[in-house]
């Protein structure tokens, strides 16, 4: 016990924490919307399409989250696109991004010479790493994220629920879901630093998923997995703290047990 | 004759460069109650998103005589999320929203006018319900409600009668019969035995559209305007849907 008191004493352990829980509260949001939407399976397509970017931006010397920011936010809009106007299967060009993405990404990781990032780090993340400026960047999405929920949240429930009628109703549908894909792109690379490019989908579902057990709308659902997420995270950490394990994998481990236990609550509930 | 609501000229439509409908002639009046029949995949659907706005026809005119008229919606209930984790409530006051104030919040009057609709519809205490709690007939009346929230002048209403529960049915014709008073319904079915008693006029939409200015139609009708629809008649003979000419 006073061995987990004392990690909080350091400064790589607070950024961790922070990052944390900035990272789920943004996971909170933006998962809400993916989970109501059911378009988990696009989400994944653009996480992975992501590290196309993150090799790319290494190959020619960038910033290699700037790189998978373009990449997931070309992937959003172009899935939105091709469901919208639907040319072609959307799970097969989900697939397909998906895979090509991956492929791009290890290519230019390959060519690029000399220093070979650290591909672990990307596939499950690397949250005791975390530095000061990571937690700005997130902090500010998250401010930006949360004011453009409060603002149009109707709208975006609306859209989300059945954007024909939205469109008869003369809310901006076409605008609504862009925006939200670009939100979405950018809290899934967001949180990449986090949990990895593999692990990172288990933020925006899980919580989401414990919450739908307690709450039938939108914003309690959000609510809940505010609750559950940032619990989670924390939880997650200290375990991997603790027992020395990787932090992705504890808070996916937490969340799940959150979920498990709170499902058997249900279902005592309903008895 | 008032000046037409909407008037459809020369429409052809559909989906992928494939025409569903083809040369389609239309006004609808204020205060019209139009039947739209036909087969499946006639096009009535297809009409009814060219008259919202939301499909764009490959030729024709859909024009607004006395400018756009606010256009409540019904849809065929099976196209939407029954599971969204969203509150009957909230569904009804997504009616609320209006172009230029779509994001603005929600007045106290709008939330009274959901209750208010909520007991008219026979939803009196699933207010906060989330749909997925429904069954599908009050699923669709909340959508009804939605579509009528907003006091429109052309209310489109995509088969409101696939789930409508017995007790239910009486209360929905009479419902429709007194909004009717105030806005013109364009009302789809592939039943219309059930409800031709409360339309004024009959459209048979199967690739092209024959208008029937009366509510009787009888079986020699339908083959001159070939348009097979089940006729389940209500009426004493069997070929004939409802009552006799006068």
């Amino acid at each position: 016990m006073q061995n987990i008191i004392s990690l909080f004493e350091y400064q790589f352990f607070q950024n961790a924490l922070m990052a944390a829980i900035l990272t789920s509260a943004l996971a909170a949001l933006v998962g809400t919307y993916i989970v109501s939407r059911k378009v988990v399976f696009i989400s994944g397509g653009i996480t992975h399409a992501s590290f196309g970017g993150i090799g790319m931006a290494y190959f020619f010397g960038l910033n290699p989250f700037l790189g998978a920011v373009v990449f997931a936010i070309g992937a959003s809009l172009g899935i939105e696109w091709i469901s919208t106007k639907g040319k072609m299967r959307e799970d097969s060009a989900i697939a397909i991004l998906w895979s090509l993405g991956m492929a791009l990404g290890i290519i230019f990781v390959f060519l690029t010479p000399g220093y070979t990032p650290n591909l672990m780090s990307f596939l499950f993340g690397s949250i005791l790493s975390v530095g000061k400026a990571d937690i700005v960047v997130l902090a500010v999405v998250l401010v930006v994220t949360s004011l453009f929920f409060i603002i149009f949240y109707r709208p975006v429930v609306d859209t989300a629920f059945d954007p024909e009628f939205a469109r008869t109703r003369g809310i901006p549908v076409t605008f609504i879901r862009n925006s939200m894909a670009i939100l979405v792109a950018v809290a899934i690379v967001l949180s990449i630093r986090v949990m990895g490019i593999i692990l990172v989908l288990s933020i925006f579902t899980i919580p989401q998923n414990t919450a739908l057990l307690f709450y039938g709308k939108f914003s309690g659902i959000i609510k809940g997995s505010v609750l559950f997420g940032i619990s989670g995270s924390i939880l997650g950490l200290i375990a991997a703290s603790a027992f020395d394990i990787p932090g992705s994998a504890a808070i996916i481990f937490m969340l799940t047990l959150q979920f498990l236990i709170s499902k058997g609550v249900a279902l005592i509930q309903k008895r | 004759m008032s000046k037409p609501l909407v008037s459809i000229q020369n429409l052809t439509a559909g989906y992928n460069g494939t025409p569903v409908l083809k040369n389609v002639n239309l006004d609808i009046h204020p205060k019209d109650f139009l039947g739209v029949i036909g087969p499946n995949g006639g096009g009535k659907t297809t009409l009814s998103k060219v008259l919202l706005g939301i499909l764009n026809p490959f030729s024709g005119q859909v024009s607004f005589p006395s400018g756009r008229p606010n256009i409540g919606y019904l849809p065929q209930v099976s196209q939407i999320d029954h599971s969204f984790p969203v509150t009957v409530k909230e569904v009804i006051l997504s009616g609320m929203a209006r172009p230029k104030t779509w994001w603005k919040p929600l007045k106290k009057e709008h939330k009274e006018k959901a209750d208010y609709l909520i007991n008219k519809t026979g939803l009196s205490g699933l207010g906060n319900r989330p749909v997925g709690q429904l069954s599908g007939g009050q699923f669709q009346r909340a959508l009804l409600a939605r579509a009528i929230i907003n006091e429109p002048q052309l209310l489109v209403l995509d088969e409101p009668d696939t789930f409508v529960d017995r007790s239910f049915e009486g209360e929905l014709y009479t419902l429709l019969e007194e909004l009717n008073k105030t806005m013109a319904i364009f009302l789809i079915s592939h039943d219309i035995g059930t409800i031709s008693s409360l339309v004024k006029t009959i459209a048979c939409v199967n690739g092209t559209l024959h208008y029937h200015p009366s509510n009787v139609l009888t079986a020699d009708v339908l083959k001159v305007y070939n348009c097979p629809i089940d006729l389940i008649a209500h009426g004493p003979v069997p070929h004939r849907v409802l009552k006799d000419h006068e």
